[in-house]
């Protein structure tokens, strides 16, 4: 059951990650590698500052401003030198590597005694609970610390997605959609379509910091090496979602991305239940996108061969 | 209203693929004349439009929007004084955004987007009326995808949303071109309704001679980057296809004689 709830949780928080890459990836088709540095980026400012004894909210708002400033930085690198999407996050990531271990000051920060969202949430649930460590749900039994922290990511993901959709449907976010769908269109409409990539960027970046940031802190500890891979996993939950929902609208795709983070979180968690060697988790799941990306594609052409069988 | 000054625009320069797009262009055009331009594949004419929307600065000269030098100006920023719609209907709109959406979009050209909610009650309505004044029967289909519509569709929503903040200047680049016979007849007519209307100062390419004859006060034809014939007023009135035909005609045959002049030339000196 702990396992269970744990990797809902973990899920929950990796959502963020999710919502950042559907914003980059699917609103502007930016495959923006700066996701991988700026996780960890989140995960080290909020781990540095949470250590020297800032509030653990504080930390973490200040690791969403800092994620959005690497996103910012890949954003200027590639409007306004005209440097290839992919190379520009490439480039900032690998200085955020360097970035991270001067900001942690070593490769790794413990948090497992530091007091933190993890364990103020803790807490709050301990008062409203009356003070007890285990409750029994459906027949489990389950530890206060579990369930008040899978609540407190269920509705911090719920206020999120709502912000992130009702900004996309301000003036400003109707924009920056428009920008990454057609940018003829956008231009010819007066607007500046490079900066609407800076503020897309800046605004993934943030999120995916802030999941850094609180997956640090509910795994007791930030780690150098966190961000490796970080990138296919947000994509495998936004592909997963994608197929969950089925829907082109945004609302749809926020929710799907939520769905797919927890899905994926869960086959991870059984796979390795299983036996799966933790090796071989992230050749597995870039098999996996990379099939998910070629599928429709492959799907098409066997429908068309369908057909011409018939018509013959 | 529109002043363009001592215009040029080489492409490639330098290179064998050098080409002389517009030469000294000069044109003067006042507020509310609809201007057609007419020519031959390459003669320019898609290129004047370019370089008056800002999709590449020009070598030399000056181009003048309402009083206002847009010469150095980025494509987005001269974008508030400028409605264009394309030739290809799927540059006009964004496929993936609904009808609303791109329209509320065309609603703020030019102006500052701030995180106000973009489809309120009120422009959604405005919206809804200005469409379904277009007889398309899109009025209860607002919300679907916009990239669901036929070409003539969208290129007539093109033009609503480029005329929707009264433009300085409405450039229209073969705008019918991409269309069948049918709803390019359809998209001419709301043209010359919107046109009339509001009366735009308009300038619009075209391939047909029939819309060249018949469509707008003036007329302009372009060869090799150059104006070669500007009719207006009742000469442009007088005009028939025929007469355009002739003086195509009369282009082509020029051409040929430059090139057999060459070929003579070659022959004796090479």
């Amino acid at each position: 059951m702990t396992l269970l709830i744990s990797s809902f949780t973990i899920g929950l928080i990796l959502s963020l990650l999710a919502f950042g890459v559907l914003i980059t990836f699917r609103i502007f088709q930016f495959p923006d590698i700066t996701a991988e540095g700026s996780i960890t980026f989140g995960a080290s400012i909020a781990a540095i500052l949470i250590v020297s004894g800032l509030p653990p909210l504080l930390a973490s708002l200040i690791a969403f401003f800092g994620g959005m400033l690497a996103g910012i930085t890949t954003g200027l690198i590639h409007t306004r030198f005209k440097i290839n999407g992919l190379l520009s996050g490439i480039l900032v990531t690998t200085a955020l590597y360097s970035v991270n271990l001067h900001v942690m000051g070593r490769s790794n920060i413990p948090l497992l005694f530091e007091t933190t969202l993890t364990t103020q949430t803790e807490k709050i649930g301990k008062w409203i609970l009356g003070n007890v460590d285990k409750i029994t749900l459906l027949g489990w039994d389950v530890t206060t610390k579990d369930l008040s922290n899978l609540v407190f990511s269920f509705l911090l993901i719920c206020m999120v997605g709502l912000l992130i959709y009702v900004f996309f449907r301000t003036n400003l976010g109707t924009a920056m959609r428009a920008a990454g769908d057609n940018p003829d269109m956008i231009r010819a409409l007066g607007v500046h379509e490079g900066n609407m990539i800076i503020i897309g960027l800046a605004l993934s970046n943030g999120l995916i910091a802030l999941a850094g940031a609180l997956l640090a802190q509910y795994q007791g500890f930030a780690d150098v090496q966190m961000g490796i891979g970080m990138l296919v996993w947000g994509l495998a939950s936004v592909i997963i979602g994608e197929a969950l929902v089925g829907s082109m609208q945004l609302g749809y795709k926020l929710i799907g991305a939520v769905m797919g983070s927890l899905l994926f979180r869960l086959l991870v968690a059984v796979a390795l239940r299983w036996g799966l060697n933790p090796n071989d988790l992230k050749l597995i799941t870039a098999v996996f996108v990379f099939i998910a990306l070629i599928l429709p594609g492959v799907l098409r052409k066997m429908d068309r061969k369908k057909e011409r069988v018939v018509h013959a | 209203m529109l002043e363009i000054k001592n215009v040029s625009k080489t492409f490639n320069a330098g290179t064998l693929n050098q080409v002389h797009a517009l030469v000294n262009i000069d044109l003067h055009i006042e507020k509310g004349e609809f201007v057609v331009v007419i020519g031959t594949n390459g003669s320019g004419k898609s290129t004047l439009l370019n370089a008056i929307a800002g999709l590449f600065p020009v070598d030399t000269g000056r181009i003048r929007i309402s009083g206002v030098d847009v010469t150095k100006q980025p494509e987005y920023k001269r974008a508030k004084l400028i409605g264009r719609v394309f030739q290809d209907p799927f540059r006009g709109t964004s496929p993936n955004m609904s009808i609303a959406e791109n329209i509320v979009l065309a609603s703020r050209r030019g102006q500052k987007r701030g995180f106000n909610w973009a489809l309120k009650k009120p422009i959604t309505e405005e919206i809804k009326n200005k469409v379904k004044d277009l007889n398309l029967g899109l009025e209860d289909r607002l919300f679907n995808m916009i990239g669901s519509l036929s070409g003539g569709q969208r290129q007539s929503l093109t033009l609503l949303m480029a005329t929707w903040l009264k433009p300085s200047l409405l450039l229209l680049d073969e705008h019918t071109a991409a269309l069948d016979p049918k709803s390019g007849e359809r998209v001419i007519q709301l043209t010359e309704e919107i046109v009339e209307k509001d009366n735009l100062t308009t300038l619009m390419v075209t391939h047909s001679m029939h819309q060249a004859a018949n469509i707008g006060d003036r007329l302009i034809m372009m060869y090799r980057g150059r104006i070669i014939h500007d009719f207006k007023g009742a000469e442009k009135k007088r005009l028939r296809v025929d007469d355009l035909l002739d003086r195509f005609e009369q282009v082509r045959r020029e051409e040929q004689l430059d090139e057999s002049a060459a070929d003579l030339l070659k022959e004796r000196y090479v």
